[in-house]
């Protein structure tokens, strides 16, 4: 496995929420992944977006400026 | 074969939805069901879809377009999900079996009202029996576009305008019109556009659905696994997963997206004209034809590419059957799930020959109907 660090996850209320932002943060060139939503967050289901912790105010930035739609922001060991 | 039956589903595809649908089934996983590659593909893929009916359909949001199986199920949805017991809703006699029969189901199981606006003899309505039929407890109008049986074409930004006055929905069945008349809900009032993939978008069978407007709030019709908020024991209340339990259409949403690029690089417009220039030609050659009778409006080219007909006192399955058999030309004969289109028009007992058109149709493919009906008129 690989080993963990700390990571800045963005969740969401559906996978088209998860998809339009995929969508922008590859346009806008902006930094991480989509991955399973981590267990130390909420069990079961879904995607979230992994970035590393350094990329948090540009992402944050964004999902202020373009009104994206997230469910919550959390920095866990990953 | 002639097929002429392009109001019940559109027979000639797009090479490029035939080849998206086979790409997808050779290599996708399940939307919303993980983070693998395949299913991000498949995600990404009905994404994509979503955003592209918005564009086309003028849906401000694409989480608020929902994939169903067909107009049917979207109707139902909407219809279900928006109407409680006391509610009054004004339709039509235009309207085909989808949306009479869950209306009238909540007629009989949930205590709402109904009217109809009656259609004359020629399927055309007027459009004040519509505010006459308001009142106090009037939720909304549903209706379709387009006749599947004549091709009248509802005025939507009209009745649409008669909602906004009076705080009333509109719940649209696009299923005659979707990808062959320019539709924009923001422009049109409409609150719930519902569509099918499989007629006017030549996309694939078992693909449709329904594009819902800011502030509209549909109960769910189903619930199940929506691949997030899985320990909750409701259904998700966003959209569009609040109205999407269980696995999406994902194959047929791949060629679907694929059909919505054919129509927007093809244009509604030039498919709509090119449409209704084969009706014409098909409709200027059988109408004086003695022992013909047309039904339905063609003082218009806003309309659906439909002509409906019947060859003297000849049963209407008889005539196609005709068709079929001697002449290799596909119809559609019988009552067309418009009960009360017929009954308008006067053809509950004899039924019609429904000829519908397409883009891929050809002029010599009409010439040779007009030269059937022709002959079997003699």
């Amino acid at each position: 496995m690989r080993e963990k660090k700390l990571r800045f996850i963005i969740t969401f209320h559906t996978t088209t929420d998860a998809m339009a932002f995929e969508k922008h943060c590859l346009a806008a060139g902006l930094p991480g992944r989509l991955i399973p939503v981590p267990t130390s967050i909420t069990a079961g289901c879904g995607m979230s977006w992994m970035a590393d912790p350094a990329d948090r105010a540009a992402l944050e930035e964004a999902i202020k400026k373009d009104a994206l739609k997230v469910d919550a922001l959390y920095e866990v060991v990953h | 074969m002639i097929y002429l039956d392009n109001a019940a589903t559109t027979y000639h595809k797009p090479q490029t939805v035939i080849d998206a649908v086979v790409s997808a089934m050779q290599g996708m996983g399940n939307s919303s069901r993980g983070s693998h590659s395949g299913a991000l593909k498949a995600a990404r893929t009905v994404y994509d879809a979503r955003c592209k009916a918005a564009a086309l359909f003028g849906c401000a949001d694409p989480s608020r377009v929902i994939f169903t199986a067909n107009s049917t199920e979207a109707l139902n949805i909407a219809i279900s999900g928006l109407f409680t017991a006391g509610d009054h809703i004004i339709s039509t006699d235009l309207e085909h079996n989808s949306v009479l029969r869950p209306l009238y189901r909540l007629q009989a199981e949930e205590g709402i009202s109904l009217d109809f606006v009656r259609a004359d003899k020629q399927g055309c309505v007027d459009y004040g029996d519509f505010e006459r039929l308001i009142r106090p407890e009037t939720k909304a109008i549903v209706c379709n576009h387009a006749s599947n049986l004549t091709g009248n074409m509802l005025d939507l930004a009209r009745i649409g305008a008669i909602c906004k006055v009076y705080g009333l929905l509109l719940v649209v069945d696009a299923s005659q019109t979707a990808g062959c008349v320019p539709i924009d809900m923001e422009k049109m009032g409409i609150s719930v556009l519902c569509f099918t993939g499989h007629k006017g978008l030549y996309g694939p069978q078992g693909t449709g659905g329904l594009c819902i407007a800011e502030g509209v709030e549909i109960r769910p019709f189903k619930v199940g696994g929506s691949g997030v908020q899985s320990f909750s024991k409701t259904q998700p209340v966003q959209y569009p997963t609040r109205l999407e339990a269980g696995t999406l259409n994902g194959h047929g949403i791949a060629g679907l997206a694929a059909a919505f690029d054919f129509i927007s690089e093809t244009g509604v417009e030039a498919i709509h004209a090119k449409e209704i220039a084969l009706m014409r030609r098909f409709y200027e050659g059988v109408k004086d034809v003695d022992g013909v009778t047309v039904y339905g409006d063609f003082s218009t080219d806003e309309r659906a590419a439909i002509v409906a007909l019947n060859i003297k006192d000849y049963e209407s399955g008889e005539v196609s059957d005709e068709l079929s058999e001697t002449y290799g030309i596909a119809t559609r004969p019988g009552a067309h799930c418009a009960p009360r289109m017929h009954e308008a028009l006067g053809t509950v007992e004899q039924g019609a020959v429904r000829f519908s058109f397409s883009y891929f149709n050809r002029s010599e493919e009409v010439d040779a109907a007009v030269a059937a009906v022709k002959e079997i008129a003699e």
